[in-house]
């Protein structure tokens, strides 16, 4: 019976998220291309004035480069500012519980991780941050990151669709474009909802309560649900308390779950539909969505069935340590999966109580790049990276050198491809290594064995690919971690970043060529076989060892009767 | 002798005994650092080496140790025997051009003195002569003089072929040798750049350059080797985590046995064979004796999309012949074919002969002793366009004036000497109206009149190729397009264009057209192949992306082209077509096959070396469970993991020497059979592979 439910459950959600996501796609094409919109009327004249504000022409257009120390400039300047805010909240006003200045490590792996859009918390957030530096510090970035995103996506597409041509836009443009038009917009609908659903928005300091039982109980209280609101849309995933979306007040109902969900993996996938009208090849565009649908159903699908199936241990009941009992298996499953797809990392279960094998699915998700449908803009612009992959190879197979959209791959290409796949490879498992060698990395794992492994490894693939959930159990807030989370944050979002940007430079001065019969094509169901294919294979190739000696072995070990 | 052809099965005993040879040379650092991959597999033999050695010196060898270290060694030297064994196969060929080029002696002009030196004393610019039996000494351009010239040992064919002085064939090739006549010659290049040099530094290892696709497919094969290395060096660390924390045995785990794990990972499949793959497509153009100025433009034959072609000689045959007679009212057949053949009978034109032929075959006319005629014959001039014969009266005949010649040239010919108004003549509107037919037809009306009356019309006709119809059908499917070029008038190009099943042509054509048609398919993304000889195809051939030149051409289109053809034969595009795709379709399913191969390994190696974690005493730990293709004992599946790795190279050599047999088809039939062959082929073989091994492993009690 409840599997029933869970499967009608799970339908549901995939019709309303496709549904919406293919509008959004369209209003998102409109915005970008500059066509008349529902909204072009309230916003085009605050959009006009914004520029007049900043002093932006927005008729400029930019190179790769000018676009790149755009963006770097910006990011940049929002790291030193959210550095400085935590180290002098305390005299920064709108601190009611008088929380002290923060630690340098520990304020600058936070601001790495809110610039970088991972929003990995080493810190707790009621005990740490004041209002003041959630709101202008934090939230900000949660916009920043997730338009950053948007940008260098824009960037991709606009390279792709281009002639023989230089120009790539304009950063403040696209920036201000994706901040207005999209995410706040789209922030403001859902923080009404959540705040109907019982979500708290205040600025009042805890509130001190005595339960009925006569025992004191401090209530966190604060301006939670606009905070939530973008932290799932953005893909940014930093609750708002430490416990995010387990914790009543961050997501009290089943409604408040079931669109925090959506909203997870709504504008990534929406994105995928924009990438398509911008494009003019929607066919294309529906076999990446595709690709990343079936790679999100199979996810769910293993998780689910190995936590139904439960442990030996347990006679066959299902896991439900660490779970919700509002939720149940299936809406914790559907949240481990989709925030683990899609870089987002906010939890409303305890991943470090998942089964080994939906463990391994979550870090499999997040080592993979963050790529099904995946961060907002870097979700797809990090596909992308798979797909020039998949045409290279396969490209090859037909007698041609490899094309997408007409535009050859050469080594300029291949050069900047492959370093966007190593560097965030490359650093999952050189610091988990670190982690799981040096004293200072041994010294945060709460389980050893098969478990603290995974603990090391999951930290680690979540910085590195600018996810931010924790597996929970690893003590993050030291100096080794927080100095090598912030790095490998750092290196995952502009390792990737940079090259992508590089790639658009590249392939933005090429002529497109027409499509033959003897053209490779990208909008076939074989070419969505290879590319999944592709991901699997050089996914499962880089990590096969790591995770069958973590995740792996530990499930093997449940199944005997031993657990961590 | 055709190039190469006899030096080339694919394994020549003594191609093999000297590649053998230079796998061991080839094993200088210095050499293998070109080939990062190979290089890699060259350091873990050595360290193993090194680890065996000082076991040795230990007394405390083991045996497993030894046969992974020699088995390491065997993969490089495999590599290495791949390369040189598509070096050998080509040098078998460029020998043979070598062998012309080395013994010659050049006689240098300088005023009117002439001095003997040696050919490779000559440089760029010089002036030499060259008479009967003199070699000419490098390549260069007849700048006086006109000589038939031996080109046999360049191109195979006997037949001895006129160079002269201007026009077209102007060109001649180092190596080549004079037998009849004396030419002067203006040298155009030095020693060591002509073309042949050109070519034997591409099939040479040593000096090639890696062409830009061979980068790319580098780049990448370098990525997953980092990518492989930080794997396998991590694994050790997280091993040892095991054996630290919960006090595992990670004993099983030495450093023979990650640098197996390592060379089994990366692409050494593809990386062993990358080099003799693109030095075997060089070899497969010079047995099609086309000579390649650069890597790059063989790659880019492959993406070819548009293809200029010239109609005669490669879409036709070389000429136009008479195809038929039709009379004019009143007059016989016969008779117009007897005053047709009158009127060619001193044409030495291949029409002329065919209409004398023609007249011949279909009724018997023989060609009459022309002395016996008192005729005098009226040769073609550019002037009037027209050809024909006057015969003088005699008592069976009076006198009779035959013309024959073009539509408009016997227009001109009869108002300007009749001075009849011919446009009132009902024949001439017959005449028009024949015309306008056969034009359709894609032929050519010649019209012959007889004392300034109609006799009737000749169509020529331009006799398409055998088959050719057949080979653009296959080119569309491959989506490539052709494009005619032709200096016939438009009827006639649409009907030749139908009959040859061409996309486009471009009619009445002049030079610069076929230039402009280059650029605007360019200006489209198209990338356009062309193949031309003359003196004013050169900036067309140097704008398209591969332009052929033929090596009858002139020293101008042979430097403005990127490949030659030394037997001036139009249709080779399409043979150069199919060895690019060929070329890029080998590497593309080695790197598939290379990379699907993985898995099998990790099923191998992995619960080789994690199996004994958390294993309860006197049984598997449970990562034991991996092992699907129960292999006998760790050694035994890692040994045969190698092993197989090693092998595989071998195996394949044969593959990259031929290149994947290249079918003209859709690109989503060949990707479909080649995923299928390379892709879910290479995930299923090695799993059939290394169990096979590890049970002859066990069986020679290797392990």
């Amino acid at each position: 019976m409840i599997i029933i439910s869970d499967m009608l459950q799970f339908l549901l959600f995939l019709a309303a998220f496709i549904t919406l996501a293919y509008i959004l796609g369209k209003y998102f094409d409109s915005v970008f291309t500059g066509k008349e919109n529902i909204l072009s009327r309230i916003i085009g004249p605050i959009e006009k004035y914004t520029y007049k504000l900043l002093g932006v022409n927005s008729t400029k257009q930019m190179n790769w480069k000018e676009y790149t120390w755009a963006l770097l400039l910006l990011n940049g300047l929002g790291l030193v500012l959210l550095v400085a805010m935590q180290l002098l909240q305390n005299l920064l006003p709108a601190n009611p519980e008088k929380l002290p200045a923060v630690g340098f490590w520990l304020s600058l792996n936070t601001a790495i991780s809110f610039v970088t859009n991972t929003n990995w918390q080493a810190y707790a957030g009621e005990t740490t941050l004041s209002y003041f530096v959630q709101m202008f510090g934090l939230t900000v970035q949660n916009f920043l990151s997730a338009a950053t995103g948007i940008a260098v996506l824009l960037v991709l597409i606009r390279a792709i669709g281009t002639r023989k041509g230089e120009d790539l836009g304009n950063y403040w443009v696209d920036m201000t474009r994706a901040i207005l038009y999209i995410l706040i917009p789209l922030s403001i609908v859902m923080a009404v909802f959540l705040v109907s659903q019982g979500v708290v928005q205040s600025f009042s300091s805890y509130a001190h309560v005595t339960t009925i039982e006569g025992a004191k109980q401090v209530i966190p209280l604060g301006p939670a649900a606009s905070q939530v609101a973008i932290k799932q849309l953005g893909t940014n995933g930093g609750g708002y308390f430490n416990a995010n979306s387990a914790f009543p007040l961050e997501n009290p109902t089943y409604w408040s779950n079931f669109f925090q969900v959506l909203s997870i993996i709504l504008i990534p996938g929406a994105l995928v539909f924009m990438f398509g009208f911008m494009l003019n090849s929607k066919k294309h565009a529906r076999i990446v969505f595709g690709v990343m649908l079936f790679l999100f159903v199979a996810g769910v699908a293993v998780s689910y069935v190995s936590e139904m199936s439960g442990s030996p241990l347990y006679k066959g009941t299902v896991l439900m340590e660490g779970k919700e009992v509002r939720f149940g298996v299936f809406q914790s499953i559907l949240w481990s999966v989709a925030t683990t797809v899609a870089s987002n990392g906010s939890v409303n279960a305890m991943h470090s109580s998942l089964s080994p094998v939906s463990g391994l699915i979550c870090m499999l998700n997040m080592q993979l790049g963050e790529i099904i449908f995946g961060g907002v803009g870097s979700g797809l612009y990090g596909m992308f990276l798979f797909i020039l992959l998949t045409v290279f190879i396969a490209g090859l197979m037909i007698g041609r050198t490899p094309e997408y959209f007409g535009k050859k791959i050469e080594a300029a290409e291949m050069r900047w491809v492959m370093a966007a796949v190593l560097i965030p490879n490359l650093v999952v498992l050189l610091f988990s290594a670190a982690g799981l060698y040096l004293r200072d990395g041994l010294a945060g794992i709460a389980n050893p064995g098969p478990h603290g492994l995974s603990e090391v490894l999951y930290a680690f693939s979540s910085a590195a690919n600018n996810n931010g959930s924790a597996f929970a159990g690893l003590n993050a807030n030291t100096n080794f971690y927080n100095i090598l989370t912030g790095m490998a944050m750092l290196c995952g979002r502009f390792g990737v970043i940079v090259p992508v940007m590089a790639i658009s430079g590249s392939l933005v001065k090429k002529n497109i060529a027409p499509v033959t019969s003897g053209t490779f094509r990208t909008d076939t169901l074989l070419f969505a076989f290879l590319l999944t294919g592709v991901i699997l294979i050089v996914g499962a190739l880089t990590f096969f060892p790591v995770l069958a000696i973590g995740p792996g072995l530990e499930q093997l070990l449940m199944y005997l009767g031993k657990t961590f | 002798m055709e190039l190469g052809k006899a030096a080339t099965p694919l394994f020549d005993k003594k191609i093999i005994t000297r590649a053998v040879v230079d796998s061991f040379t080839k094993l200088d650092p210095r050499t293998l650092i070109k080939n990062p991959v190979i290089f890699l597999v060259g350091a873990g033999a050595l360290v193993t080496t090194y680890i065996v050695a000082s076991d040795i010196i230990n007394h405390t060898a083991v045996l497993f140790d030894m046969q992974i270290c020699v088995w390491l060694w065997f993969t490089v030297l495999f590599s290495n025997f791949a390369e040189a064994i598509a070096e050998g196969r080509g040098k078998a060929q460029t020998d043979n051009l070598r062998k012309s080029r080395t013994t010659t002696s050049a006689r240098k002009l300088e005023g009117d003195k002439e001095t003997i030196i040696s050919a490779m004393d000559i440089r760029k610019g010089d002036i030499v002569v060259c008479e009967t039996n003199d070699i000419i000494p490098a390549d260069g351009e007849v700048i006086e003089g006109i000589a038939s010239v031996d080109e046999s040992a360049i191109t195979g064919e006997s037949a001895p072929v006129i160079r002269e002085a201007g026009g077209d064939r102007s060109a001649v090739t180092g190596g080549t040798r004079v037998i009849s006549d004396r030419i002067v010659v203006q040298i155009s290049t030095n020693p060591g750049e002509t073309y042949i040099d050109k070519m034997i530094t591409l099939v040479e290892g040593a000096k090639r350059k890696k062409t830009p696709n061979e980068i790319a497919l580098s780049i990448l094969l370098i990525g997953l080797t980092i990518v492989f290395s930080a794997v396998v060096v991590t694994l050790w660390y997280f091993l040892n985590y095991y054996h630290v924390t919960s006090g595992q045995d990670t004993s099983i785990v030495s450093v023979p046995i990650l640098i197996s794990l390592l060379v089994c990972l990366i692409p050494t499949t593809i990386g062993g064979l990358l080099s003799a793959i693109g030095i075997s497509g060089m070899d497969r153009l010079l047995k099609h004796n086309v000579i390649a100025m650069s890597g790059r433009a063989v790659e880019a034959a492959g993406d070819i999309d548009v293809l200029l072609l010239d109609k005669t000689g490669t879409i036709t045959l070389g000429n136009r012949m008479a195809a038929d007679f039709i009379p004019a009212p009143g007059i016989t057949e016969e008779e117009l074919a007897d005053a047709a053949q009158l009127a060619s009978l001193a044409d030495e034109t291949p029409e002329g002969r065919s209409i004398v032929v023609l007249a011949k075959d279909k009724f018997g006319i023989r060609g009459r002793d022309i002395k016996n005629l008192q005729a005098t014959f009226i040769p073609f001039t550019a002037q009037t366009q027209m050809s024909g014969v006057n015969i003088a009266a005699t008592s069976a005949h009076s006198e009779r004036i035959i013309r024959k010649g073009s539509l408009e040239a016997i227009k001109r010919y009869l108002s300007t000497e009749s001075k009849i108004d011919i446009h009132k003549q009902s024949d001439y509107l017959f005449t028009h109206m024949i015309g306008v037919d056969i034009a359709l037809e894609g032929g050519t009306p010649l019209i012959v009149v007889e004392n300034m009356r109609l006799l009737g019309v000749i169509q020529l006709k331009d006799i398409v190729k055998g088959g050719i119809k057949e080979r653009f059908a296959q080119l569309r499917k491959m989506g490539i397009r052709t494009v005619m070029i032709t200096g016939d008038n438009k009827l006639t190009a649409t009907a030749i264009a139908a009959e040859a099943g061409v996309d486009d042509f471009i009619a009445e054509a002049k030079p610069e057209d076929k230039l402009r048609r280059i650029r605007e398919e360019q200006a489209q993304g198209k990338m356009v192949g062309m193949i031309g000889d003359g003196t004013n195809d050169a900036p067309a051939l140097a704008q398209a992306d591969v332009g052929i030149a033929m090596n009858s051409g002139t020293q101008a289109a042979r430097e403005a082209g990127n490949m030659i053809d030394l037997d001036s034969n139009p249709t080779k595009l399409i043979e150069v077509v199919e060895i690019g795709k060929q070329l890029l379709m080998t590497r593309g399913a080695l790197t598939t096959f290379s990379i699907a191969n993985d898995v099998s390994k990790y099923f191998a190696i992995i619960p080789a070396i994690t199996g004994t974690l958390f294993a309860v005493e006197g049984s598997h730990g449970p990562l034991a469970a991996l092992n699907i293709m129960g292999l006998a004992t760790p050694q035994s599946a890692v040994l045969s993991a190698v092993i197989f790795n090693a092998l595989i190279i071998i195996a394949l050599i044969p593959l990259a020497l031929k290149g994947i047999t290249y079918k003209p088809e859709g690109a989503d039939t060949i990707l479909r059979r080649h995923i299928l062959l390379y892709g879910i082929g290479g995930l299923a073989l090695p799993f059939v592979c290394i169990k096979v091994i590890d049970m002859l492993v066990v069986w020679l009690h290797l392990v």
